[in-house]
């Protein structure tokens, strides 16, 4: 039996399916799941197989949808909710880093709280402004939340599936210029969370994406290829927490390594990578961890986000930069 | 005696608060709703006293530096009883941090009740134990926890109730509003109870709120609404009690406004008396909530001097065993900082565990 092909807004809908067939406490909530299926359609006939009681539209109100999620969970069911859009999750943002995640260590672990939050995320797909904020920092910064994000329609699947039965809350950030993306879905594959997987071996330098960039870090190392580049890429899957294990086994066997993420720099989830690397492989290093960032900009109007947005070509020119041996003594190479 | 019930009373407060007592202790003349029974009313009186002493050793026990910081609710334990002593056991309660008189009427054990306030752990009970949410001091946020808890209860087939106390001004914070609006249109189980107080830190009312009074917020979101004096211990336990049962049997959110005062400061803290006046603060001493009960459960001969005694002795009893735990030294573990950040501790919590347990040597 082949794997079906399913986009990625597909393969979430029918995690989301198999989440509340799987377990009647789990429910699915927000603004729009209901009949509309969510303006993504993530939630697309989910409302009419599993009924009000399971899946339902609410308020239009953030902190609300967040806020009684906390308060079902407390007692004893297991919310999976919907913020429309990444900008539009902040009305929320104290009910998620004062109660949501610090809920288990305020009560010494007696309250769980496993509330997932989908939210979807990233630029990409020529949306007006608020609607393509990258706002993994403000969770990733915040301890006791999941920050997990998936870069294929089978991790999408089977990450949310884990992020439900975690016991812990989860920020689960959807790369909506993914959604539409198709590949094959084996249900059976397991994924395990909290992991990063080694997307495509390579031996000369590492690329190290998430999410959004996960197609663009991939696509990157098939043309430095041609360069004469041999690149290993490197999906993290989740943020927080942080596999470091994986990460740096990588870097030490490349000695090379490049962060790509498509939201601002400064202060960015891709300088606590190249610090945590620089600390675990210092001496197996041969250049400065690069990273290929937005700019420092709020996220601009649609006819410019083309610019702002990481690309192919700007993950190759970081590469060249990496002090190749060729480049530094001005020998090698030259004929 | 005509009695009115929540449902005849429509969605707009009265224009005077309900009372059952007046000031004096003497029963009001057309009473809305009915007298709680005696036993009722000797148990609040009981509760109250013991509050009471309790709120005095928390502000003592804040003096010799015990606790880090005491909010005292000396005045307002009409409403810190009343409301609680209006649930059932299967009922949540979702206090602030002002609420510790709710939390030990409730039976939370008072020295678990202090933790919080002592600096020893976030929090000091097991919220499942008397389902008793965590003391609040996010203000407005636990309004929409109670109402997710409630909501839940109905979903699962329970018939709990939760109740959720506020300040007035916690009123003016989003949450509130999102909650009673979302109270109302899932009809969630669930009683809010604005403790007004009078005042935010320093801010009076006036500068908090242009409404006829804070009752009158619930029209807006379809939640019938009730002004409550909130120093009649009777008349606070009798409206709770009434909206608690409406919301048992499938009848919905209610708001109800206590209006009381807060004796003490804002904490130990704070200055009084840079922002009111001390005559005002009399006014409210000659309306004291426990004076009131006394004086008609003496009237009424269900209190005598020999039952008052009873119940002092019974105060200091239970001071002595809140001073006795507050003094004990418990040094909490900084092992356990690591602890309860995820089910399982990270790699990197691990790491960090053993680093501060390597310079704890
Ligand atoms: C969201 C938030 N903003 C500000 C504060 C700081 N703060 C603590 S208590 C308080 C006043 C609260 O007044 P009220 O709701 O009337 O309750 P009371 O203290 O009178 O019981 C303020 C502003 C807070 N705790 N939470």
């Amino acid at each position: 039996m082949t794997a079906p092909t399913l986009s990625m807004a597909g393969a979430l809908n029918r995690g989301l399916a198999d989440a509340l067939d799987a377990d009647d406490r789990v429910l699915v909530f927000g603004e729009d799941v209901g009949p509309l299926g969510g303006v993504f359609r993530v939630t697309d006939g989910l409302a009419a197989r599993f009924g009000e009681r399971r899946v339902f539209d609410t308020p239009l109100a953030e902190s609300g949808i967040v806020g009684t999620a906390i308060g079902m969970a407390m007692n004893g069911l297991r919310p999976v909710v919907e913020m429309q859009f990444d900008a539009f999750a902040y009305p929320a943002f104290e009910q998620i880093t004062s109660h949501l995640a610090k809920l288990r260590n305020r009560t010494r672990g007696k309250v769980e709280v496993p509330v997932v939050i989908r939210i979807p995320y990233g630029g990409g797909i020529g949306g007006v402004e608020h609607h393509c904020d990258s706002s993994e920092m403000y969770y990733t910064h915040t301890p006791g939340l999941r920050v997990v994000t998936p870069g294929t329609p089978e991790d999408a699947y089977h990450l949310l599936r884990a992020s439900i039965d975690s016991p812990d809350p989860v920020i689960f950030l959807e790369p909506k210029r993914l959604y539409w993306a198709k590949s094959e879905v084996d249900f059976a594959a397991g994924v395990p969370v909290d992991r990063a997987v080694v997307r495509r071996e390579g031996a000369d330098v590492t690329l190290i994406a998430y999410g959004p960039m996960v197609p663009v870090a991939l696509e990157t190392a098939d043309a430095a290829r041609e360069e004469g580049w041999d690149a290993e890429v490197v999906d993290l899957r989740t943020l927080s927490p942080f596999d470091d294990e994986t990460v740096a086994a990588s870097v030490r066997k490349t000695g090379r390594a490049v962060v790509v993420h498509e939201a601002s720099g400064f202060c960015g989830y891709g300088a606590e990578v190249a610090a945590r690397l620089t600390e675990r492989c210092f001496h197996h290093l041969h250049a400065p961890i690069l990273r290929v960032t937005g700019y420092d900009i709020p996220y601009p109007p649609p006819k410019l986000e083309e610019h702002h947005l990481p690309n192919v070509d700007r993950v190759l020119d970081a590469i060249a930069r990496l002090q190749w041996d060729d480049q530094v003594d001005g020998v090698v190479g030259v004929a | 005696m005509t009695t009115v019930t929540r449902s005849e009373r429509g969605l707009l407060p009265a224009a005077e608060p309900l009372a059952l007592l007046t000031a004096a202790g003497e029963p009001v003349p057309a009473p809305v709703l009915p007298m709680p029974g005696d036993e009722v009313l000797l148990d609040l009186h009981r509760r109250m006293v013991l509050g009471r002493r309790f709120d005095a050793q928390a502000t003592a026990l804040t003096k010799q530096g015990r606790l880090a910081v005491y909010p005292s609710s000396r005045g307002q334990e009409a409403c810190e009883v009343g409301a609680v002593l209006a649930l059932d056991e299967r009922d949540w309660l979702f206090p602030t941090y002002r609420d510790s008189v709710a939390l030990v009427t409730r039976g939370v054990d008072p020295v678990e009740t202090l933790t919080l306030l002592q600096g020893g752990w976030h929090l000091g009970y097991d919220p499942y134990e008397h389902r008793v949410g965590p003391q609040c001091t996010p203000l407005a946020t636990n309004t929409l926890h109670a109402v997710g808890v409630a909501h839940a209860a109905r979903l699962k087939g329970e018939d709990s109730v939760a109740l959720v106390l506020l300040g007035d001004g916690a009123t003016s914070e989003g949450d509130t509003h999102e909650a009673l609006n979302f109270a109302g249109v899932w009809q969630a189980p669930v009683v809010f109870l604005v403790q007004n107080n009078g005042y935010a830190i320093s801010v009076p009312m006036s500068k908090q709120n242009a409404a006829p009074s804070l009752a009158h917020k619930g029209i807006g979101y379809g939640v019938p609404s009730v002004l409550v004096d909130g120093n009649d211990p009777a008349a606070v336990y009798a409206v709770v009690r009434d909206a608690v049962r409406a919301a048992r049997e499938g009848g919905g959110p209610t708001l109800i406004e206590a209006k009381t005062y807060r004796i003490e400061a804002h904490t130990n803290a704070d200055d009084a008396n840079r922002y009111r006046d001390p005559s005002e603060v009399a006014y409210w001493l000659s309306r004291d909530p426990l004076d009131r009960i006394e004086a008609y459960l003496r009237s009424r001969g269900l209190l005598d001097d020999a039952r008052r005694d009873a119940v002092l002795a019974e105060a200091e009893a239970f001071a002595a065993k809140v001073r006795d735990g507050m003094n004990a030294d418990v040094a909490p573990d900084p092992a356990e900082l690591f602890e309860h950040v995820y089910a399982q501790p990270t790699p990197a919590l691990r790491e960090q565990a053993a680093q501060l347990a390597e310079e704890l040597r």
